[in-house]
Parts: C-alpha cells; sequence; structure tokens
C-alpha cells in the first residue's frame, strides 16, 4: 500500500509531524512502513512553459526548434518528443537545472541551434514508466491549460511529496485505504478524523427506472448497490487527482476510470463503473459463473470459468468476474455518456479462488481478498457520484439500487480491565482502558466489571478479547509493559538421551577432523536413488517442484556430499573430509498415504591428503583404514564397540575390494568403502571414501552402563606370533579364532604386522600377533600360559590353516 | 717431604685446570691419586719418618689428596655441565617452525547457533522437542489457526507432496503436536530446531530450506510481560547484556496480540548504521500470546491456561553473528567457508 503523505493530510491533522515521524508512529504502532519514497528528490528548476511555436530543426528530421515561454522569457529549445506541438504547457528544465539521477541541464547547442532547456517527459522527472497516462507514454507531457506560465512543475505535479510504503499484515486491511490509515494516525495521536464530502445535486429522474438488481446468492454477495450517471464527458481527470493517483502506484486512464480509482484508494472500496448503454440490459442479475462459462475481461484475454467464480451478469452473459476485473464490451470508454456504478460487498473468498484460477490480482480483488469495510460502501458510491458530477459532468439519477443482506447488528466483544490485565501483566484502569477503546474509535460500554465493545465494520479483524488485548498494548505501548519472569512452577530443562548422542557424535567426528555440512534435503530424480542404505520402496516427491533438482526428497546424505567434493575440488580444494547428520524420507511404493519414515542418518565423504606436514615431507594419503579408523572411534565414543563387525560389502556403487557393510549385532546398519572408479568419474572426482550409518539404528541401542575394571596386579605374560595363512583369509577372521580359543586367560590380542612376499610361498601371506595372557586373581605360571597357547595355536591350524611363521 | 707433598699438590692443582676433556680430567686423577701415584709414593716413605713427623705429613697427604679430589669433582662437575650444553646446543629446533597440525573439524555455523540457543533455554527451563519435516496441513496449518483459504496462508507458499501433506513451512506444527502430547496439562515449555521449507528462489536473502527455532511455554497465568522477561533474558545471553529489546506490534495467526521483537544494534549501540538501516534496532525474532483457538484445538482449555511462542530464523542469527552477507553459504560447504568455524 502506498500512501501519499499531502493526500493523508486531508483526513487527519498532522502537520505538526514530519514524514519521518508519521512513518515511525505508525511502525511503532503496528502498521510498517516499509519504505519512504521521496518522489522529487534532487529536481529543481523545472517549471511550466508555453510552446509558442514549434518548427522542424534544418538539419535533423526527428527534432523541433521550440520557442518556450517561461515567464520571464522566451527561449529556443530544441525538442526530440513526437508530440510536441505549438499551443502546449510543458516541463520546462531551465539551464541549470537538475534533474533525478543528478542529470544537470545547461544551455547548449543541438546541431547548430541553441537550446535553453529541454522540455520534460514524466519519466525525466522521475515518474516509472507504467504510470504515466498511454499519451504521454512516449513523449512529453502536457499540462491542462489551468497550469499557470512560469510556475513550479514539480509543484503542479505535486511532486513535492513524500509516498510511505506500508508493509500491511493481513489483519489491517482497514489500512488498506488513505482513510483507514488517517483512523490508524488519529488513534494513535488522539486526534479527529475529516470525512471528505459527498453532497452532490440529484437529476429528476430515478434510478430505479433505468435497472433493476437481483442477486441469486447472497451468501456470495451480502451488498450490491449501483447508481447511474447521466450526461457523462469522458476526459481527463483534473490534474490534482492524477498526480495523486500516480502517487498510490496507479497509473490516469481518463476521468470517470481515475474517480473510481482515487475513491478506491480513498475509501478502500472498489468501484466498477460500466458504459450503460453497452450494457445489454437494464438488469444486473449477480450469480455463480456456469462451468466453463466463457468472458471475455477488460485486457481482452478469454477467461473459462467454473461455478466457483461469482459474476455480475446482464441477464444473459457475463459483465464483469465479481471483484477482479470487469468485462470488455461494457467497458467505459471515450464516447460513453451514461455510467452504471458498481459498489459491492463480495464475500472474500469467492473473490480469492476466482483472483487465484484466473491469475489476476488487481487492486479491487485484493481488497475484496482481505475484507473491506462493509458499512462504508454507500458513502463511498456517493463520494465517486459527487466526482463524477465534479469533474465528468454528470448527472447522478437520484437513489441507489440495493440488494441487501448484510447483518443488521454489529458483533459484541465482552472484556474486563481485569482480563486485560491478567493477559498483558499490566495495571491499567478502566478509564485507561476506555480512552484507548475511544482513541480507536470502538464504542465501549461498561456494565458492572465488564466492558462491552462495539466493533465497527472498519476492523473485521477484531474478533475476541485477546483483539482487543492487542489493541490496548499496541496504543498503550509495549515499551510500557512491564518485564517479568513466569510465576509458576520450575521446570528442568534438558536435551533427551537422543539429543545428547548426537551432539556427541557430532563433538566427536569434529574432533577427528571433518567438517560438518549441511546440504539441501530436495534433490533430482537422478540423485534421489543414490547411496541408499536399504531397499527404499519409494520417494517422497514434491507435487509441484521449482526445478527438477528440487523434485525430490533425498533418500540418502550421499549424493551431496560427493557433490559439496566435486564443488570444492572444482575449486583446487582437493582435501575435503566432511559429514553430515539429517534426515532421510523413505516413501511408498504408490503415492503417500501417511507421511513417510523419516529416518535420521550419518554420512561422510572424504577424498585427498588426509595428514600433509609439508616442510617435515610427511603426507598420508585417505585410505580406507584412516576412515575405518574414525568409525571405530565412533562406536567406541557411543558404547558399541564390542557389538561391531565388519564384512565385506557388494555394494555397487562401492569400490568391491575397499569396501565393508557394518553390523551392530548381526543387523547391517549401515556400510562403508571408497566410491567405485566409475562412480567418481561420474560425479569428476578422484579416489573419495563414504560411509553412511542410520543413526536410529545407533540411538536405539543401549549401550551397558560405565563401570569401572580394576587395574591388574598382578604381571601379564605376553606371547607373540607371526601365522602364515593363505592371502584369502581374513585377519579379522583369525583374530576370531584367537579369542574363542585362548580362553579367559587371553586378555588382549593385537594385530602388529601383515606381510607378504619374499620368504613366503605365492598366495600366502603372514599375520603377527601379540597375544596377552593375565589372571587378574594372582600370577600366572609359564605353564598355564604354554596350555592356552598352544590351544590357541591348534585351533588356529585347524580353523584356518594357520602355521606358525619358520 | 712436606714441602713435596705441596708442590705435588700445586701441580695437580695445574694439571686439573687444564685438563678440558673428561678423559684428561681422568688422567689427572689416575696420575695424582691412583695406586702408583706420586702420594702414595710419598706416603710409602714415610716409614722413615720420625714418630713425630709421621702424623704431620700423614696429615698433610690427606689434605692434599682431600684437596685434589675436591678440585676433581668440581671440574669433573663444570665438563659435564659444558657437554650437556653442547648436547643440548646442538639439539635444538627453530622453534619458529609451524608444528604438528592436528587434524579437526569445524561445526557448522549454523549447529553452533542452534546449539547455543538450545543450551540457552535449557538453562531456562526449556526441553528441546522435535518434529517431522514431512508435516500433515492440519499441523503446518490448521491447529495453529490457519484454515483453509485463510489469507495469511499467502505469506508462505509451500512444496506440497500430496493434496494434504507438505514440507513444513515453519517449525510452529511441534507446538500443536507437543501441545496434543501434553493432554491438557501445563507447563509446556520447550524449543523446536529444524528445518523448514518454502517456495522461494535462492538469492543472498533468500532460501527454500532454512533453520528455524520455535518456542512455546504455556501454563496457568502466562502473561504478556513474561514473554517480554524470558526474550530478555535470552537477547542479552546470546547478544550480550548491553543490548535491549523492544517490541512491536505485528500479526500471526496462531498468536494474538503478536510483536516482531527488535534488538538493539550492537554496532553502533543505537546510534544507527549500515547494518541496522540507521534505525538502532534489527529485528530478530517475532513472537505473541499464544492464540486461544490454537490452545483449545491442542487440548488445552484457554480460560485456564495461556502461553507465548516465539520463532527466529538460524541464519539471520548466524549472518548477525558472524557477518555472513550471503544465505547460500551455509549450504555450499565450500571448505574454505567451513574452514573459518573451528572455534565456533
Amino acid at each position: 500500500m502506498l500512501v501519499s503523505y499531502q493526500w493523508l493530510k486531508d483526513y487527519v491533522d498532522i502537520k505538526d509531524l514530519s514524514v519521518e515521524e508519521t512513518a515511525e508512529r505508525l511502525t511503532r504502532g503496528g502498521v510498517e512502513v516499509d519504505m519512504l519514497h521521496p518522489r522529487s528528490e534532487g529536481i529543481n528548476n523545472v517549471v511550466v512553459g508555453y510552446v509558442e511555436s514549434c518548427e522542424r530543426h534544418p538539419d535533423a528530421d526527428k527534432l523541433n526548434v521550440c520557442q518556450v515561454n517561461t515567464g520571464e522569457q522566451t527561449a529556443p529549445i530544441v525538442c526530440g518528443a513526437p508530440n510536441v506541438k505549438a499551443g502546449q504547457k510543458v516541463a520546462v528544465a531551465k539551464p541549470g537545472a537538475v534533474l533525478p539521477g543528478g542529470m544537470k541541464i545547461e544551455k547548449t547547442e543541438l546541431r547548430g541551434q541553441t537550446s535553453e532547456g529541454m522540455i520534460c517527459s514524466l519519466q525525466e522527472l522521475g515518474i516509472e514508466q507504467k504510470l504515466v497516462a498511454k499519451e504521454f507514454m512516449d513523449g512529453i507531457y502536457v499540462f491542462s491549460d489551468e497550469a499557470a506560465i512560469g510556475s513550479d512543475a514539480v509543484a503542479e505535479l505535486s511532486l513535492r511529496d513524500t509516498v510511505l510504503e506500508l508493509d500491511l499484515t493481513p489483519n489491517r486491511p482497514d489500512c488498506l485505504s488513505i482513510l483507514g490509515v488517517a483512523y490508524e494516525m488519529a488513534a494513535l495521536l488522539d486526534r479527529g478524523v475529516q470525512h471528505p464530502s459527498v453532497t452532490h445535486g440529484q437529476a429528476g429522474e430515478s434510478v430505479k427506472d433505468y435497472i433493476a438488481v437481483q442477486v441469486e446468492t447472497p451468501n456470495d454477495n451480502p451488498y450490491y448497490g449501483a447508481k447511474v450517471i447521466r450526461n457523462i464527458s469522458v476526459g481527463p481527470s483534473p490534474q490534482w487527482m492524477q498526480n495523486r493517483l500516480t502517487a498510490a502506484g496507479i497509473r490516469p486512464i481518463n476521468n470517470v476510470v481515475d474517480i473510481t480509482n482515487y475513491v478506491l484508494m480513498e475509501y478502500g472500496q472498489p468501484l466498477h463503473a460500466f458504459d450503460l448503454d453497452k450494457f445489454g440490459s437494464s438488469d444486473i442479475v449477480v450469480r455463480r459463473a456456469n462451468a466453463d462459462e466463457q468472458m471475455k475481461t477488460l485486457d481482452e484475454e478469454v477467461r473459462t470459468l467454473t461455478n466457483e467464480h461469482l459474476v455480475i451478469t446482464n441477464g444473459e452473459e457475463p459483465v464483469a468476474l465479481a471483484g477482479v476485473m470487469g468485462g470488455s464490451f461494457s467497458e467505459v470508454q471515450d464516447d460513453t455518456t451514461t455510467v452504471l456504478l458498481e459498489a459491492a460487498y463480495f464475500q472474500p473468498t469467492r473473490v480469492r479462488k476466482a483472483s487465484k484460477d484466473i491469475g489476476i490480482r488487481s487492486e479491487s480483488s485484493i481488497r475484496f481478498e482481505k475484507g473491506i469495510d462493509s458499512g462504508r460502501i454507500e458513502e463511498a458510491a456517493e463520494r465517486a457520484a459527487k466526482l463524477l458530477e465534479q469533474y465528468a459532468g454528470g448527472d447522478v439519477l437520484e437513489g441507489t439500487v440495493e440488494v441487501d443482506h448484510r447483518p443488521t447488528e454489529n458483533p459484541m466483544i465482552t472484556t474486563s480491565s481485569a482480563q486485560l490485565n491478567k493477559l498483558l501483566g499490566m495495571d491499567l484502569k478502566e478509564d485507561d482502558i476506555l480512552s484507548i477503546f475511544r482513541r480507536l474509535r470502538l464504542e465501549a460500554r461498561v456494565d458492572k466489571n465488564h466492558i462491552i465493545v462495539d466493533v465497527p465494520t472498519r476492523r473485521p479483524d477484531l474478533e475476541m478479547e485477546v483483539d482487543l488485548a492487542e489493541e490496548v498494548a499496541r496504543l498503550y505501548g509495549y515499551d510500557n509493559i512491564p518485564t517479568t519472569l513466569p510465576a509458576g512452577t520450575t521446570t528442568p530443562g534438558s536435551l533427551s538421551p537422543a539429543q545428547q548422542k548426537r551432539r556427541k557424535i557430532r563433538r566427536y567426528l569434529e574432533g577427528s577432523g571433518l567438517h560438518e555440512a549441511i546440504t539441501y534435503t530436495l534433490t533430482s530424480s537422478n540423485r534421489s536413488n543414490r547411496f541408499q542404505l536399504q531397499d527404499v520402496p519409494g520417494t517422497v516427491d514434491v507435487s509441484m517442484p521449482m526445478s527438477e533438482d528440487r523434485s525430490k526428497m533425498r533418500t540418502s546424505l550421499l549424493p551431496h556430499l560427493l557433490d559439496t567434493v566435486q564443488y570444492n575440488r572444482n575449486r583446487q580444494l582437493n582435501d575435503v573430509a566432511v559429514f553430515e547428520l539429517g534426515s532421510i524420507f523413505i516413501g511408498e511404493k504408490e503415492s503417500l498415504s501417511k507421511q513417510p519414515h523419516e529416518k535420521q542418518v550419518l554420512a561422510g565423504a572424504i577424498a585427498g591428503m588426509w595428514d600433509v606436514q609439508l616442510w617435515q615431507g610427511e603426507k598420508k594419503k585417505t585410505d580406507f583404514f584412516i576412515v575405518k579408523g574414525i568409525l571405530e572411534g565412533l562406536f567406541e565414543e557411543i558404547g558399541l564397540a564390542d557389538h561391531i563387525q565388519f564384512h565385506r560389502s557388494n555394494h555397487t556403487e562401492l569400490h568391491p575390494g575397499r569396501s565393508a557393510d557394518v553390523y551392530l549385532d548381526g543387523q547391517t546398519i549401515g556400510f562403508i568403502g571408497q566410491t567405485h572408479p566409475m562412480v567418481e568419474k561420474e560425479w569428476g572426482i578422484k579416489e573419495t571414501y563414504v560411509f553412511q550409518l542410520d543413526v536410529d539404528a545407533l540411538l536405539a541401542f543401549t549401550a551397558n552402563a560405565l563401570f569401572y575394571e580394576t587395574i591388574p596386579r598382578y604381571p601379564s605374560i605376553t606371547r607373540d606370533i607371526a601365522l602364515v595363512v593363505g592371502e584369502e583369509v581374513a585377519a579379522g577372521d583369525v583374530q576370531q579364532v584367537i579369542i574363542n580359543a585362548g580362553g579367559d586367560l587371553l586378555h588382549r590380542v593385537s594385530l602388529f604386522d601383515v606381510y607378504q612376499g619374499e620368504n613366503l610361498s605365492d598366495g600366502q601371506k603372514s599375520l603377527a600377533f601379540s597375544l596377552v595372557y593375565l589372571d587378574p586373581e594372582r600370577t600366572l605360571t609359564d605353564e598355564e600360559v604354554s596350555k592356552a597357547h598352544d590351544n590357541v595355536l591348534t585351533q588356529l591350524q585347524e580353523q584356518v590353516n594357520a602355521s606358525l611363521r619358520q | 717431604m712436606i714441602e713435596r707433598l705441596k708442590e705435588l699438590g700445586d701441580e695437580a692443582l695445574q694439571e686439573i685446570k687444564e685438563a678440558n676433556t673428561v678423559k684428561a680430567l681422568e688422567d689427572v686423577r689416575v696420575k695424582y691419586l691412583g695406586k702408583k701415584g706420586p702420594i702414595t709414593e710419598v706416603l710409602r716413605g714415610m716409614g722413615k719418618l720420625s714418630a713425630e713427623e709421621r702424623p704431620k705429613v700423614g696429615q698433610k697427604a690427606n689434605d692434599v689428596r682431600e684437596h685434589i679430589q675436591e678440585k676433581l669433582d668440581e671440574k669433573s662437575a663444570e665438563l659435564e655441565k659444558k657437554a650437556l650444553e653442547e648436547k643440548l646446543q646442538a639439539e635444538s629446533v627453530d622453534v619458529t617452525l609451524p608444528g604438528k597440525e592436528i587434524k579437526r573439524g569445524a561445526r557448522h555455523p549454523l549447529t553452533a547457533v542452534v546449539e547455543e540457543i538450545e543450551d540457552i533455554f535449557i538453562g531456562l527451563g526449556f526441553q528441546v522437542t522435535e518434529g517431522p519435516e514431512v508435516e500433515t496441513d492440519y499441523y503446518n496449518f490448521e491447529a495453529l489457526n490457519l484454515p483453509q483459504e485463510h489469507p495469511a496462508r499467502d505469506m508462505q507458499d509451500s512444496f506440497y507432496v500430496t493434496t494434504d501433506m507438505l514440507l513444513r513451512t515453519q517449525t510452529s506444527p511441534v507446538q500443536a503436536r507437543t501441545m496434543e502430547k501434553h493432554e491438557g496439562k501445563g507447563p509446556v515449555k520447550i524449543v523446536c530446531p529444524g528445518k523448514v521449507y518454502r517456495r522461494d528462489d535462492d538469492d543472498a536473502t533468500h532460501s527454500h530450506q532454512f533453520l528455524q527455532i520455535e518456542g512455546l511455554y504455556v501454563d496457568h497465568n502466562i502473561r504478556m510481560s513474561d514473554l517480554k522477561g524470558i526474550l530478555e533474558a535470552f537477547v542479552q545471553k546470546y547478544f550480550g547484556v548491553d543490548r535491549s529489546i523492544r517490541l512491536r506490534p505485528s500479526f500471526f495467526p496462531f498468536t494474538e496480540p503478536s510483536v516482531e521483537v527488535d534488538v538493539s544494534c550492537g554496532i553502533c549501540k543505537g546510534e544507527g548504521c549500515r547494518i541496522c538501516k540507521h534505525t538502532g534496532w534489527i529485528e530478530v525474532l517475532g513472537a505473541g500470546m499464544v492464540h486461544p483457538h490454537v490452545l483449545e484445538m491442542s487440548g488445552f482449555d484457554p480460560e485456564e491456561y495461556s502461553g507465548f511462542a516465539f520463532g527466529m530464523g538460524v541464519e539471520r542469527f548466524a549472518m548477525l553473528k558472524y557477518g555472513i552477507d550471503d544465505i547460500r553459504h551455509f549450504y555450499t560447504n565450500d571448505i574454505r567457508f567451513l574452514d573459518q568455524f573451528k572455534r565456533a
């Protein structure tokens, strides 16, 4: 909503406030002024000049040399506008003038002809192209005859003004009019409101002799009023009105249309003017459109309607789409003499539906959708009639044809000072509250301890006691509400165990050298089925995606993490180590029947060098075991180390020899590995290691409580063995054999060497383990250890065909 | 004989003085104090002395011996010290060379902000609660007093996945869900962080995906002044004790009265600068008293209970805190960006 400060001053006395102060008051009161637009910033020395003569430039086809009288003198000005003519009053920027954007006008010569200034278009004076009347769009602006020669053109165009751009919240449609904003200012300042004049003459005839109105669905249209104005002569509207419309962001068209728009801005009441002679009948019928009914709107587009839409018809065919846009054939044009003026209340939902379906948002539809003041329709209609009489030479026929189904009584809200104080935490007296209601022009009466408020049609947003509380608070001032802390029960705040564990996971991974990434949840079709943890029966798809790239919910975090590796690689950032913890979304085979399963997943992608200490010549490339080590540390961190196993994976997107599935007590919960070289090629990345784990499964597992284990008081005995096994034998399996065979005395086993090559036959490898034997209760004897150790060796021989390396 | 001992003593001291290596010093020791040394020699010849002289010479010989030993020890300590110094000198490093880097990752700035805010509210007695990102129309809109056709639905065009499910446009549905779980009994004190989605084209200030934190406090006798108190406590913990808040009337369908909360600008201290657009204030969150319809729909009796709710954009807090000028940085995951938040 654009509000001209000068226009606003017509209805409320704010002379003592600057524009900035006015804006501040409104903003603090709840009507946010988003921006101030001074209309003539920087313009000076532009006056109204009279073109005494206009002749073709001797040396240029498209230029004219005009003699222009600017009051003090007549001087030549070269002008290239196609519409310049002798006898016009025009805006002249004199030498020394400054135009918007800082352009300076000087006396100059154009192809040998002296030019003492410039004849300006409205655009050159800072008015947006879309607000310039069509006839002046491609040329200079021409004033009406009344403009005084030599007078200030900026004043003539009312450009010494500032426009307040309001950012209105949906609950304040009352401020979609200048008068509405005046009411708001008046309430904030405790001042009066001056309504414009609506008195006009009456032609002898009655409007009832001309037209009849019938409303088929009164719920859609609780009020329809029609007036007729005869003997109209269509022409330009007065300069001041054009100026104000321009300030309000509306292009002037002709006096009749301008007047309906002017009253729209003034009262917030949309009006429509039909040419009654072209209307096609004298019966106005308001009804739902028929299915597939067609009509051509003002913009010459043919619209196909449904029976969800409300139309104004001449008894046969639609002449307007109610509240949204008029029809083409009954439009007011230059030859119109009889105007049918519609002032109505259309149901917000009905207009919203039509506006949305047809895709038109007009100044009218915006206001109907949000709810106009149903109590001021007649006044607005009379105001328009008055202006048509005054500025379009019309004769207003007596009366209005009306169909009125509006409620006869205003809603009431009962409250009390005690209730309002309780809600706000304040201590206001009843008189203070009544005084605020008076400023807001809400009629209130006191009945014992209650205050009963009669809600005016102007404020349909006031429905309940809390709405009144807001009115009291904002007028009294939020700064004046005290600051307290709740008095009730105190509660301990905390994170849930799952939330704590997720924080722990993040902290651990950060500490291990991985950066946390956050990527987008929405992804493309060809990213949405990659690197999945489990079979996904279906994806969750956005019905109307903004782009293919953001059309599905992710089912894995890895595709976007690989994108992250690629993004950084494209910027020569080859060493990337990132993780993400977030949700994936599991859909159904067919379309969704219930909310999708949202699973918390942890994933990571690591590429390039893991460790670089350049000056010491140390470099360590990321490999499988670095990433595995990180995960093992993570499992230890959350108490799962003893429950995790790694087994070779057959995930097709991973390197077949460098990948493993991760098991938690026998259940797969994720995978780890190098991405398959084909995948790396596809993504345009180099050797990259990834992992993805089901966090919900990790969090669901309750680790044993942490209990301290006695530090051994007796010495342990260590036996190191080097085994020779077939190269296909997994070290983990060998270790498991040792653990099982070692019995209670075997305290710890660790692998300390893996060797293949010289001194070993082909197809064999050597694994060296260190076995630590310990009895916490006493000192072990050599015989006891040897017995246990021999069993280990026997079992190794039997189960994995391992022999001691000679 | 005494003379001879004295001479020997002086000679020995001179040689000790001249010995510059551990080896040379050892040679001196052997030479003078060894079994075949001159002092032993002298003592051997003591038999020839008179009974009177004998103790005197013995005494002198011991004195000389002790004196030499003392000097030997001194010199030896000195030489060891010197040798150690040389060794240490040889072992010295250039302390200005860079240390071995410990590989450390960084917390994502959005996580850092979420956790900081969570912790402040945990300190104020709130629980952290989460909810689904794919939400039903009912919880996302209707339970929050936004029935079908409500004009405020215009404010947030959404990603629908079916006719009645969408990517949540706000974290407020968690409010409704949590209140339902409480079955009409307070207090409810929660903050709900999470991802939300709106149909916006991504640019420097818009993102189709972003993070919000919603807060809710429902109990008997909760007043607007309590909302002011809690938010002031929060703002001063997050932004600093020298900051103040101001409330401006606003509109949200699920609260009434509704307010925008501004915090005084920390850059210019309220004088007006580029950051606060010359107003001295920065808008940081929206809040209000829970609308009676919302309480009622979630099973709370508005006659008995009242409450307040607030919501804030995590990206906005992060941008203010770290001076980040483009919201897209948060989701691009450029290592050069992430790397800067190791101490966040």
